[in-house]
């Protein structure tokens, strides 16, 4: 069975399992935003919480969270591993080098701003999924966990507010570049499909960070 | 016109270079940057100064030999052009110019501004090719090839090997080198019987020879004398995942 290792240890099987993952990612954060979006209903958090409840106690989603923190862990395993060679093939820099004038700067900082997004995921944990699966949190009125409370407790810190609305930052940069290069390692390139592919990256990237950044500041100035 | 250059000497692979000052003067717009730099050569040697190592060949595009990264651009400031094809025209009087080499691990300094790009030739002996055991020359136009993939076929063989794509990316990637090379012979009928083995094998010397990963930021594409598409790397992609998915070889 060599050729599977031989094959996902190549330049190029790395870089399949950077896309693979990365995209099975993005289906996260639209999974992850959807339900979030329940915060915006005006019923007190029952419906977020009964939500959080389903999210956090059923079967099948607690087996498909394996497969998510596998995701998460093997993209960040191999980001950090491709940034590290891919630093070492250069050897000696450049004394004068101007390639910002031959490719945009999101896209050769991926490793930076994947690293601000996984701080952030690290704070992110710890502000909600530490709580609420190993702390003690309050039952709502319909005898939920009331996740919606540590929301809202959150997000009147201003600090909160401030790293997680500057993470969509990161996160929108990481994305602009990842989403469509992502279908460029897959092969999947297309005189007729590829501007739509880009297109298709610039708006999922805004809207996913846009989503995500308003409930910060939702929660911030008006609850 | 007179000028500042900034120019890498090393004396060989194994020694540290350094950048040192030369000044060139009364150099006419109309001279190739390699001419510029033969003047500054002749003065050296009237000087008793070594005169600086640098690749050249056919100097007309052809060859890819006069890799030169010029004032922070692989080939110079202007787009599509090797050295040799790059004129002082482009420049200004008492402007300062800072020469290097190409620099990747894959490619060493051989001299000053010479660099050893013979990995890419360990690449093209991985696969490179097509191996033709027997029989004469066919006849002309005996296998049909439609004209949009001999078209798409030669836009890819058009690549020169210069490794300016090597020199430009961030991550010293050869991707787009080793892309042009599989995805022309891909194309081709004559190229489909190795061509399983072929794209492996050439990614396994790739990986060798330590170049890095594509991380698809473009920069090669844009600095590629001869305009080799990144559509190409795409291939190489898919050529790649489907050969390891069905290919006899279990390496």
């Amino acid at each position: 069975m060599s050729w599977i290792s031989n094959t996902f240890s190549s330049s190029i099987g790395r870089k399949i399992v950077m896309a693979a993952t990365g995209l099975f990612l993005c289906s996260f954060l639209v999974v992850h935003l959807v339900g979030n979006l329940q915060l915006f209903k005006n019923d007190g958090g029952l419906a977020f919480n009964a939500y959080s409840e389903f999210m956090s106690h059923n079967t099948i989603i607690r087996i498909l969270e394996i497969g998510l923190v596998a995701g998460f862990g093997l993209h960040i395993f191999e980001g950090l591993l491709l940034a590290s060679k891919n630093k070492a093939a250069r050897g000696s820099s450049y004394v004068s080098n101007h390639i910002e004038q031959n490719s945009p700067w999101h896209s050769r900082n991926m490793a930076v701003l994947g690293s601000l997004v996984l701080f952030f995921l690290i704070v992110h944990l710890y502000n909600f999924f530490g709580t609420l699966r190993f702390g003690e949190p309050l039952k709502d009125a319909q005898g939920n966990e009331n996740a919606y409370a540590l929301v809202v407790d959150a997000f009147h810190n201003i600090f909160y507010v401030a790293l997680y609305v500057l993470a969509q930052f990161a996160l929108l940069y990481h994305l602009l570049h990842g989403f469509q290069s992502a279908f460029q390692t897959l092969g999947l390139n297309h005189r007729k499909y590829t501007p739509l592919i880009k297109l298709v990256g610039v708006v999922f990237s805004v809207v996913v960070c846009a989503g995500f950044a308003a409930m910060p500041i939702y929660f911030y100035f008006f609850k | 016109m007179n000028l500042t250059l900034k120019v890498w000497r090393q004396k060989n692979r194994n020694t540290e270079g350094k950048i040192v000052d030369y000044q060139v003067k009364d150099i006419s717009p109309e001279m190739s940057f390699l001419e510029m730099l033969d003047v500054l050569n002749e003065d050296l040697l009237r000087q008793g100064d070594e005169p600086v190592a640098f690749d050249h060949d056919c100097r007309e595009g052809i060859c890819g030999s006069c890799n030169l990264f010029i004032n922070g651009r692989a080939h110079g400031p202007e787009s599509g052009t090797t050295t040799c094809q790059l004129h002082m025209r482009k420049f200004s009087d008492g402007d300062t110019i800072v020469i290097e080499p190409w620099r990747a691990n894959a490619f060493p300094v051989n001299k000053d501004l010479s660099v050893d790009r013979s990995a890419f030739d360990r690449i093209i002996q991985a696969g490179g090719y097509v191996s033709v055991n027997t029989g004469g020359t066919p006849d002309g136009n005996e296998i049909p090839i439609p004209k949009e993939i001999a078209d798409r076929a030669f836009e890819a063989a058009t690549c020169i090997g210069c490794g300016a794509c090597v020199a430009s990316c961030k991550n010293a990637s050869a991707m787009l080198f080793v892309s042009a090379k599989v995805s022309q012979l891909a194309l081709l009928p004559q190229g489909h019987v190795e061509r399983k083995t072929r794209v492996e094998n050439m990614v396994a010397q790739m990986d060798k020879e330590g170049f890095g990963a594509c991380t698809n930021i473009g920069s090669c594409a844009a600095e590629c004398p001869v305009g080799i598409s990144l559509e190409n790397i795409a291939i190489l992609n898919r050529e790649f995942l489907a050969a390891k998915a069905t290919s006899n070889n279990l390496v």
